[in-house]
């Protein structure tokens, strides 16, 4: 019989936290499954944020660190400067990347570090139960946001692939989501791209991948997909949002 | 090599790279920015990297990302800029990383003043972050004595995979100095060993981290870490003390700057016959308590200077055991004590209880008196 | 020798900071321990700015000094908040090309220099500090002239057209410490 499918090598032979219906899993697979098909296992160091996938360092087979709450681009600039032979990667949700360590993100993605950022966004705060993230959908319920978001006194929710494309070093940005197949074969392919910048030493490289969380949106599995595709996509157009050489002429021109 | 005349901050950041630190993150802050703005022209020079961080809370997080793959890495800064670095020096010391970091010590608390004090002692030495971790913290009072201990710091932070801290005051960060270097020009780099994340080519992978969900587990690191901070308490306690060849009539307690001060108080008392002598802890953090102790035992009573309310005070208290009295001139702000209000403050001392020898007194009750029994 | 301090005050970008270190310089070359120690403020430019030089045949306790033996002063303020703390025996030089009082010390001896018109005969208006430095150095000897002389030549070592100016103001200066001093014994 032909072998169609197999475990990745690059993911450890050992059951995950994530809830059921979670798609963590499928992001770290499709990680995982990049870093070995370019080879760079070897030389990859991970860093994993506070939030959700907090213990990404247990499932991904390469050298990790684990960043205190949204410190992982800061984590990253120091481990990629001090050894620039080394892949560096952060994998960073809502509210680690865009509420407490928004600093560190922008601050990263400016000075150009030749990183790669796997940014997960799933409109919610998950590991301490379902409090608001700054992606949380306006209307939408949190534990935290009991009327549901409400914009005139929390604001919108932050774009961040658009926010870092609007900075003018250049840089890889993109949005895909994660909740169908067709989308998650898009997704493998701007993981595969920010990771091949960061290969060349071109740029730094941001993908934005939006995710369900069907625990704390209240949702089965089915129905977060759904309300995925019905209210996030909508808001968080996917796509390419900035790439390199684009970004490149646009400097040129001033 | 001859001697050349440095700022203590320029000096402070070419120890660093005698010592073999090519990499520095950092942020700005008065009064150590001479230490950036001298590594930002040095660096390049011999192949280090410096990169100017976009916070305090940035810069200690890339030198936890420069140690965990296994650079000798430095930062430098200012007391509010250390407090935001408190968070990532706690990381840092739970995942055992050799890190070295200096606080040129402004005026407290907030955003207090940008001249020379001495405030951040019980932060340094007692209460950096959150969690049981210990820095080392070593104090210099002198530019060519932070040139020795910046280098002897990354000695220890690497020998004991901790993180290390050079304290000293704006003082020490401003003013120039004769200073010495050794050679070689830059040191050789540090071995990565074991633990640093270097890629897992023909190793298994391996993990910086400082979560443990099972207690038992986090328990044991915390067991771990004590142990360790014993055997540096044990091995790596540094004073000095000064005139105590005899009994004193008054001994002055006091470390970095302050002790120069003293020095001064001390000599001009001692050509009038007034006994002092001196001690000063050199690692703030191990407390040399028993070297406190017998310097202690020398005197009639002791007089604590500090830029500070009463912070190693404290230590000195512990290390007395209650067994002479204690008083204590502090100033703050930026204020420095000048030697004659330190000669000013031993004549009013030793005028109102005077001690003409080693044997223990009782002190007659006034104001800013630490006297303590045991 | 034992020891000494001078403190050097004016406002900040009169170079009175420079003076102290090619004083320091000169001393730490002739085997002698030194220290320079700055006050520092907020400001770039325009604040007071003064330095504490220590030097002694034995290592330098506090360089932090209140009471100086030497002062050098190139702003009104300066001498009014820094002359009462000269002591006694010790000297007070007033650049009198920019401050119009006298200090009314008894005690110390008091020299006027109008220091940037010297500065300005020998060569450049912005020498005033050199000149002051010079007063200083000729009246104390603490140091050679020539060790000094080389301190300033290492100093602009990189702008090299402007160390003659410099030497010449040093050394107008210099003359009239020496003169000073002769003055004084």
């Amino acid at each position: 019989m032909k072998k169609i499918f197999s475990a990745t090598p690059l993911l450890v032979d050992r059951p995950t936290h994530y809830c059921p219906g979670c798609t963590h899993g499928v992001i770290h697979r499709l990680v995982a499954e990049t870093i070995d098909e370019l080879g760079i296992r070897e030389r990859t160091v991970g860093i994993a944020p506070v939030g959700c996938s907090v213990l990404a360092y247990e499932y991904f087979n390469v050298d990790m660190f684990e960043a205190s709450h949204g410190r992982a681009p800061a984590v990253a600039t120091g481990a990629k400067r001090a050894r620039p032979e080394l892949i560096v990667f952060s994998y960073q949700g809502d509210g680690d990347l865009a509420s407490i360590g928004m600093g560190e993100i922008i601050h990263a993605a400016n000075r150009g570090e030749k990183i790669t950022v796997i940014f997960v966004n799933n409109a919610i705060y998950g590991m301490t139960g379902g409090q608001m993230a700054p992606t949380t959908m306006p209307g939408q319920y949190s534990t935290t946001t009991p009327g549901g978001r409400n914009v005139k006194e929390v604001g919108y929710p932050v774009r961040m692939a658009e926010l870092i494309a609007s900075l003018r070093t250049p840089a890889f940005v993109a949005r895909a989501a994660v909740h169908s197949p067709k989308e998650i074969l898009r997704a493998k392919e701007y993981i595969r791209r920010a990771f091949s910048y960061q290969v060349a030493g071109t740029c730094f490289s941001l993908v934005e991948l939006l995710s369900i969380c069907p625990t704390n949106w209240g949702l089965s599995a089915r129905e977060s997909e759904k309300w995925l595709e019905r209210e996030m996509m909508p808001y968080y157009p996917l796509g390419i949002k900035k790439e390199p050489e684009t970004a490149e002429a646009e400097v040129k021109r001033g | 090599m001859s001697k050349i005349l440095m700022k203590g901050n320029e000096a402070v950041g070419e120890a660093a790279i005698r010592a073999g630190c090519l990499h520095f993150f950092g942020y700005p802050i008065t009064p150590q920015s001479e230490v950036p703005e001298y590594l930002a022209r040095r660096l390049p020079e011999v192949g280090g990297v410096f990169v100017q961080a976009e916070s305090e809370v940035a810069a200690s997080n890339m030198i936890y990302g420069a140690a965990g793959v296994g650079v000798r890495v430095l930062t430098t800064s200012s007391s509010p800029g250390i407090s935001l670095m408190a968070e990532a020096l706690s990381y840092i010391a739970a995942c055992e990383l050799p890190v070295v970091l200096v606080n040129m010590m402004r005026a407290g608390p907030g955003l207090g003043g940008i001249l020379p004090a001495q405030g951040d002692y019980l932060q340094a030495t007692k209460g950096t972050a959150h969690g049981d971790f210990h820095l080392i913290v070593l104090a210099p009072s002198s530019v060519q004595e932070a040139v020795n201990l910046v280098m002897r710091a990354f000695e220890l932070a690497e020998n004991y995979r901790n993180p290390v801290m050079v304290i000293g005051d704006g003082m020490i960060g401003q003013m120039m100095e004769p200073v010495e270097f050794p050679e070689p020009a830059v040191g050789k780099p540090l071995d990565p060993g074991d633990w640093a994340l270097t890629g897992c080519k023909d190793r298994p992978r391996r993990i910086v981290n400082s979560l443990y969900l099972d207690p038992e587990a986090c328990n044991r690191h915390n067991f771990k870490l004590t142990a360790k901070w014993q055997r540096i308490t044990e091995a790596e306690q540094r004073s000095e003390s000064v005139y105590l060849d005899e009994p004193c009539d008054i001994l002055l307690t006091s470390f970095g700057m302050t002790y120069r001060i003293c020095k001064t108080a001390a000599d001009e008392l001692r050509a009038e016959g007034i006994k002092v002598g001196l001690f000063r802890p050199i690692t703030l953090a191990p407390f040399p308590y028993q070297a406190c102790r017998a310097a202690a035992d020398r005197a009639g009573r002791i007089l604590d200077v500090e830029m500070n309310m009463g912070q190693m005070l404290e230590d000195v208290k512990l290390a007395v055991q209650g067994t002479k009295s204690i008083d204590f001139l502090g100033t703050a702000g930026g204020v420095v004590p000048s030697p004659e209000d330190v000669a000013k403050k031993i004549r009013e001392v030793l005028g109102s209880a005077p001690a003409k020898n080693a044997s223990p007194k009782p002190a007659p009750q006034k104001k800013r008196k630490d006297k303590e029994r045991a | 020798m034992a020891s000494t301090e001078v403190l050097m005050a004016g406002f900040g970008g009169q170079g009175m900071l420079l003076s102290g270190k090619l004083l320091a310089h000169a001393a730490m070359e002739k085997g002698l321990e030194v220290s320079w120690l700055p006050s520092y403020g907020p400001e770039m430019r325009g604040g007071t700015a003064n330095v504490t030089v220590c030097i002694s045949d034995k290592p330098v306790a506090s360089p932090y000094i209140v009471y100086p033996r030497a002062l050098l002063v190139m702003n009104q303020p300066s001498l009014e908040k820094f002359a009462p703390r000269v002591k006694p025996g010790g000297l007070i030089v007033v650049n009198s090309s920019l401050v119009p009082v006298k200090s009314d010390r008894q005690d110390c001896q008091v020299v006027y220099v109008a220091a940037n018109q010297v500065a300005q005969q020998a060569g450049t208006g912005r020498a005033a500090n050199l000149v002051m430095l010079g007063v200083y150095v000729g009246w104390s000897e603490v140091v050679s002239l020539e060790s000094t002389v080389r301190a300033i030549e290492e100093e602009f070592a990189e702008k090299a057209k402007f160390i003659p100016a410099n030497v010449a103001a040093f050394k107008a200066g210099y003359e009239e410490g020496r003169k000073a001093r002769g003055a004084k014994s």
